[in-house]
């Protein structure tokens, strides 16, 4: 038991400065770049998933949050591609938390995912579009 | 000097760096820095509960699960059971990355696959207390599938990373 409680205060004690400062980067960035989301998305079906992609990538949150904005900009005029895109890379990209995800799982690791998951957002993206275009 | 920077711990370097960050743009800003502090202390004060709870877990994980069960579960002989079991927790569990990655931290020092912890890690969208919210904005047919191109893109490509992990 007294192992267990060791190895996890460490743990701990290398997480919260980590987390706090992944906040603070949060914090800084997201105002900056949520503004700007109605103008990157303009419709174009190439570039829409590639830019959706980045959006999400760039930003951070519970997926549900993702959901609401991806809803919202939806409504906005901005083409479903992108915002699937958007979606999908939000939470199962961590470009914000890769400082974090390097500490737990190693550097190797967390940049093959994360390249692996930005790529694999934008081919969720077109192949969901165009299974939805099959059905309806 | 340079040997005692060295000696400091990368999570402190980097918070270090954020907080210099925050300096200079307060000098060039000052009431941008002001407007967002406000949402900052209010994001930490919310986040440290969950990161204690996220660290009950990683106690717990310590405490009861042994690198012999993680093995055999999640291990490298666990087998289509450990697809099924990496594939099932993410989807029931659901939490922030930093409440996750500790947890997985964890669980990868007791011997879990690199390829399962990639398949936790992409089913994140999958989750049955967010589907009602993506039902809600973007319809029933939509969100079964995207959720059923998640589910197998994230085996894919928890079988890629498991080949270039290996490497």
């Amino acid at each position: 038991m007294k192992n267990a409680l060791i190895k996890t205060l460490q743990n701990l004690k290398t997480s919260i400065p980590i987390v706090i400062g992944v906040l603070m980067l949060l914090n800084i960035l997201n105002p900056l770049v949520q503004k700007y989301y109605p103008k990157i998305f303009t419709g174009n079906y190439f570039f829409d998933p590639l830019l959706g992609a980045i959006g999400g990538t760039v930003s951070f949150g519970v997926p549900v949050a993702s959901y609401v904005i991806g809803g919202e900009l939806l409504k906005e005029g901005v083409s479903l591609l992108a915002v699937t895109a958007f979606m999908l890379s939000w939470s199962t990209v961590y470009f914000i938390m890769l400082p974090l995800e390097i500490t737990y799982l190693g550097k190797r690791f967390a940049i093959l995912r994360n390249s692996i998951n930005f790529v694999t957002s934008i081919v969720i993206a077109i192949l969901t579009i165009l299974t939805l275009k099959f059905f309806t | 000097m340079i040997k005692k920077l060295e000696k400091i711990p990368g999570a402190v370097k980097f918070l270090s760096a954020m907080v210099t960050v925050y300096i200079v743009a307060g000098l060039i800003n000052f009431e941008y820095i002001l407007s967002i502090s406000g949402n900052l202390g209010k994001n930490i004060i919310e986040i440290i509960p969950i990161i204690l709870l996220a660290y009950i877990a990683v106690f717990i994980i310590n405490l009861y699960v042994s690198p012999e069960r993680i093995k055999r579960h999640l291990g490298h002989d666990s087998g289509l059971k450990g697809w099924a079991y990496a594939s099932l927790g993410s989807i029931i569990f659901s939490g922030p990355p930093y409440v996750i990655l500790p947890i997985l931290g964890e669980l990868k020092n007791h011997g879990m696959r690199y390829s399962f912890i990639a398949v936790f890690l992409n089913n994140r969208n999958v989750q049955p207390a967010f589907l009602p919210v993506m039902i809600y904005y973007f319809g029933l047919t939509f969100t079964v599938v995207v959720s059923v191109y998640i589910l197998i893109f994230a085996i894919l490509s928890g079988m890629i990373m498991g080949k270039l992990m290996s490497r």
